[in-house]
């Protein structure tokens, strides 16, 4: 499991050094600084940087976008650990830290940061975590109260970042699942609290399995001798490949760049680890290297309504591509990431912004499109892995409609 | 490993079945298979070896709801792929052309009904000249399928003919399948087959309530009797053909045997079966009425209260919906009023308004009938000695017919009429009369303000969501829904532009324009014929639907499907917006199979242009046939979304929603 650990700062740095040393023209994008720092990650991202989306702020701190200030940080955290505690503590929200300091002795937000501190923690499920807390630490005497403060609650975890749409999605599926069993048929409101609790405990524990089983589910499809296609950093994609070369069956990885954030070299650092065979190509390489691929590995930030996906910028056009030459395009995605959203085109959703670097400077006149992500439509999709199993893009309508009716 | 191996063998069996889906295999398919593969790609090799035989001629089409109400699980299960080749080529063949609907009582019906979906062309016809092979029902078939089986074949028969007590009709049924069998075994054998109906004719003519019944005991006494026997014996006999072929044999052995236990235990169960197979024949909804059926529309005729002329010209491929002369029936109706004192004066007035078309437009339709037969149901006493439930549905049914007559329901008025119905249905006993029909009134209020109001409410809701400032909309005729939305996304002050496009003869977008302009919305109006030209400045399409059926098809005002088609074309969304009520759980592929005709000659008629009304001296002519269709079927591919009261949805979540409203539906 990937921790930010000294190790992998130094791999970094190894790399960092051979990039270096090799004159490439992208050698340039590594270096700039960048004044969005990752402790930007930790302030509300709302009210901190109105240029940059929320969205793109919190996956850089987690998926660790390689850049070299987040280099610079992480070594400055292996240093003076407790001070990386203390710089980031004070910067959680004002409002909330207000909202905690005179009466209330919790606040949902100091909590999801809490648990958004372990790395391995995917965003949904610290906010679940998050909530469940809220249900186990609420003074209510009502079931309505309670509802209502864990309504209050999920709001101000949504609103927190409004961009991200496995967290809202999340905090919505929580409370639906929570509060959907019949604890009104409880005479006593302490016995229906403690259901409550036990099942938001149950929901957080299927969340965090989520990604073990789906790396299980998704094991058949992976057969020797097979080339995948990954592209961008996702967790569970990264979790089934590991899954797979610890079965021992043979594969080789194509890993895209994933410019800007690179996220692709992180992918495809992980993958050499394991011993896993993988190449490296510019995103522009898709459609030269798609006849060699046997499937197409994505992860998602949301599922959406039609079947469909949102993730990172170029998801779109490598489904395109794979569509067109009839190689499947598999999807790797937790049930908490099922949103109810249905875009009808790439431009009906909130855009997630994000900076881009290209070395050089850009004149003011030209614009740059910044948008971090695009939706997949669901006729390019062939199977969703999910930790309800596999499921076709059209049974995601399905099991929301029974979800949310 | 080859990399070129295509994964797609590899995905296929590992999908998760979530929602619709066929039946699982049964467990004996898998050994029945080779049977079917062996014999059938080798006729000659059929005609030696008798087990590969017996499995030709009888065509089973699978009963619907199978399980174990089906009396044997036959050979062949519903998803061989097999059994599609296999059903033309037997009704080729003539014998069983005759016995394929024959030997399955219980699916006939859902037989007649698939065929209008599948592709059972042929044998459809059979289905309903059936009366011969009815008499022929549960016990024979079961007699010939097992007979059928290798080996047992000859000797049981024998023995269940010996073992048959009295009746001689029932001999006459089971001593008849040997030249099945023969015919099986050797080919067509039509005289016999000809005899044999011959036989069996004049006994189903002469029989009388008390014969058939005895009929039905004893042939129910052979049956039990033959299956005690034939699991005996089948595990003997075959055997004994294992001794003759051995591959195919491999398969069938235990397949008669899975099929004897099963058949067993199946007649046990069968009673409580045959009360569940009633039930369930009541939920199958009666097939439509085919107007190129003679002797059914005679019927209807006589029950007629309109009088209606059949249109002289009728369009060949659409004889099986009504075709009349439309602008006679009104005046007919009207003169009858003081004679028709079976029907409310409310449903008369709703029925008149629909003849005369001042009531359309599916909710409005839908409401306008709902409240006159809310009307009727306060005015309702029940007829001493008789049943409010029972005498209030077929009153309802009454009504219903006539509204039919004056025009053909609308989908979403069916499902209005099944809810009322079941309503009625469930009403409690111990209700006292007021207190029933104050019940009933207030569920038809509450499905109009539920179902179709609030449901709009949403609607509109969700898809005003997804218009955007600089909008170009465009929507075709006139829907309700649609124009709700437009006037609603204005009120928020959204900046857009609508295209309303329109068609002949009706011409009900100059309305819409109409009410769209005196709100102040920025309006183009356009005919169809312009489609394709202002697609390309639209970025969304709205459009209003009659029904959306399961398959995601929306059932829309005719020219939908083409304006949907265009839009697909050039990649712009289309949205449908329908209330769920209107949905279907039927599939319907294209939009002739069922359909409404408009009058031919608003078609043919300009009103104003007299140069272009030289069709007169044609109308006499036999040549030609003018078609009005009201409606059109839309396929799912060219709809991105569909916006229901339950949000909003992609049409491949018809299905779920059917599913779920039915549910809500018992609730209610």
């Amino acid at each position: 499991m990937w921790r930010r650990s000294a190790s992998f700062i130094l791999d970094n740095q190894q790399r960092r050094k051979d990039v270096a040393s090799s004159s490439k023209p992208e050698s340039i994008s590594l270096s700039p600084p960048q004044l969005s720092s990752m402790a930007d990650a930790f302030q509300n991202p709302n009210s901190s940087n109105p240029k940059n989306s929320a969205y793109y702020q919190t996956r850089a701190a987690h998926h660790g976008v390689v850049t070299s200030d987040w280099l610079a940080q992480a070594q400055a955290a292996v240093g003076r650990p407790p001070d990386d505690q203390a710089s980031s503590e004070p910067e959680v929200p004002a409002a909330a830290a207000a909202a905690s300091e005179p009466g209330r002795p919790f606040c949902v937000i100091d909590e999801f940061n809490n648990w958004r501190k372990q790395p391995d923690l995917a965003e949904a499920v610290a906010a679940i975590r998050a909530l469940a807390t809220v249900i186990r630490s609420s003074e209510a005497t009502t079931m309505m109260e309670l509802e209502i403060e864990l309504k209050k609650a999920s709001d101000s975890l949504k609103s927190w970042d409004t961009t991200s749409i496995s967290l809202t999605a999340g905090c919505d599926l929580f409370t639906r699942y929570v509060t959907r069993t019949s604890a009104l048929e409880y005479e006593d409101f302490n016995s229906a609290k403690s259901r409550l609790i036990e099942r938001a405990e149950k929901f957080g524990e299927i969340s965090y399995k989520a990604r073990r089983i789906i790396a299980m589910v998704s094991q058949d499809f992976i057969f020797d001798g097979c080339t995948i296609l990954v592209h961008g950093f996702s967790r569970v994609v990264l979790e089934v490949l590991k899954t797979a070369a610890q079965s021992k069956k043979l594969f080789r990885v194509f890993c895209t760049e994933g410019r800007p954030d690179r996220t692709g070299l992180r992918l495809s650092n992980e993958l050499a680890k394991l011993d896993v065979p993988v190449k490296l190509l510019i995103d522009s390489a898709v459609a030269y290297t798609m006849d060699e691929v046997d499937m197409v590995f994505v992860g998602a930030d949301g599922v959406v309504e039609s079947g469909g996906i949102i993730n990172m910028m170029g998801t779109y056009q490598i489904a395109l591509v794979a569509h067109s030459m009839n190689k499947p395009v598999y999807v790797a995605a937790e049930s908490y990431k099922f949103a109810r959203l249905y875009p009808l085109d790439q431009k009906d959703m909130a855009p997630a912004l994000r900076p881009i670097d290209f070395g050089v400077p850009i004149p003011s006149k030209v614009e740059v499109e910044r948008s971090a992500r695009d939706y997949t439509p669901p006729q390019y999709l062939t199977l969703l892995f999910t930790d309800l199993g596999v499921l076709t893009p059209s049974v995601v309508s399905d099991e929301l409609i029974q979800l949310y009716l | 490993m080859d990399s070129r191996r295509t994964p797609r063998t590899v995905i296929d069996p590992k999908v998760r079945h979530v929602g619709f889906f066929a039946p699982p295999d049964r467990a004996n398919s898998g050994q029945t298979d080779p049977i079917s593969t062996s014999s059938s790609p080798s006729p000659p090799a059929a005609d030696i070896s008798p087990s590969g035989n017996s499995l030709s001629p009888v065509m089973i089409p699978p009963p619907r709801q199978s399980s174990d109400s089906r009396p044997i699980p036959l050979v062949h299960h519903p998803a061989s792929p097999l059994r599609r080749e296999s059903i033309p080529s037997g009704s080729s063949y003539n014998p069983s052309d005759f016995f394929a609907p024959a030997t399955s009582p219980t699916a006939s019906s859902s037989f007649a009904s698939m065929t209008a979906v599948g592709g059972y062309g042929e044998s459809s016809d059979d289905v309903v000249a059936l009366s011969p092979g009815r008499a022929v029902r549960g016990g024979s078939f079961r007699a010939s399928a097992s007979s059928s089986f290798p080996g047992g074949g000859f000797d049981l028969t024998a023995l269940k003919a010996s073992s048959v007590p009295a009746s001689e009709l029932t001999t006459v049924s089971v001593v008849n399948m040997p030249p099945v069998i023969a015919e099986k075994a050797g080919g067509a054998s039509v005289e016999m087959q000809n005899n044999r109906t011959a036989n069996l004719k004049p006994a189903k003519e002469k029989t009388t309530k008390a014969e058939r019944r005895a009929l039905q005991e004893a042939q129910r006494a052979a049956k039990a009797a033959a299956k005690a026997e034939g699991s005996k014996l089948l595990g003997g006999g075959s055997s004994a053909v294992t001794s003759v072929n051995v591959k195919p044999v491999k398969g069938t052995k235990t397949a008669s045997q899975k099929n004897d236990s099963v058949s067993v235990a199946a007649s046990d169960k069968k009673v409580g079966d045959r009360l569940a197979e009633k039930d369930r024949k009541k939920e199958v909804p009666q097939p439509r009425m085919q107007y190129d059926d003679k002797s059914r529309v005679d019927k209807a005729k006589r029950r007629a209260v309109v009088n209606q002329t059949e249109a002289r010209n009728r369009v060949e491929l659409f004889r099986h919906l009504p075709q009349y002369e439309h602008g006679t029936q009104l005046p007919d109706l009207e003169s009858k009023f003081y004679q028709l004192d079976h029907v409310h004066p409310a449903v008369y007035k709703v029925g008149l308004q629909y003849l005369s078309g001042d009531v359309s437009g599916g909710n409005a339709r839908c409401i306008a009938m709902l409240q006159a037969f809310r009307e009727a149901i306060k005015d309702y006493l029940t007829p001493p000695k008789k049943n409010l439930c029972r005498d209030l549905t077929a009153k309802i049914s009454s009504y219903v017919s006539f509204l039919i007559e004056c025009r053909p329901l609308s989908i979403s008025m069916g499902n209005a009429i099944r809810f009322l119905k079941s309503r009625i249905a469930k009403l409690p006993l111990t209700l006292s009369e007021s207190e029933a029909k104050a019940l009933l009134q207030s569920d038809i209020d509450r499905f109009i303000s539920e179902k179709i109001i609030l449901a709009d409410k949403v609607i509109v809701k969700h898809a005003v969501t997804k218009i955007r400032d600089g909008d170009v909309l465009l929507t075709y005729g006139s829907s309700s829904a649609v124009e709700m939305i437009l006037l609603h996304a204005h009120e928020l002050g959204k900046q857009f532009r609508v295209v309303i496009v329109d068609s002949r003869p009706k011409l009900e977008g100059q309305l819409l324009l109409r009410r769209l302009v005196g709100k102040g919305l920025n309006c183009t109006y356009t005919h169809i014929n312009a489609v394709s030209y202002i697609m390309h400045e639209v970025t969304r399409v709205f459009l209003g639907a009659s029904s959306v059926l399961c398959n995601g098809t929306v059932y829309s005002r005719v020219g939908t499907a083409c304006v949907a088609m265009v839009a697909h074309a050039l990649r712009v969304p289309v949205l449908v917006c329908c209330e769920a009520y209107k949905f279907h759980e039927r599939v319907q592929l294209d939009s002739i199979c069922s359909n409404e005709l408009g009058d031919p000659d608003a078609i043919s008629k300009v009103p104003g242009r007299v140069d272009l009304n030289s069709f007169d001296h044609l109308a006499s002519s036999e040549k030609l046939q003018l078609l009005n269709l009201i409606y059109d079927a839309t396929p799912s591919d060219y709809i991105s979304m569909i916006i229901t009261d339950y949000g909003m949805v992609p049409p491949t979540s018809v299905p779920v929603i059917v599913r779920e409203y039915r549910r809500e539906h018992l609730w209610i």
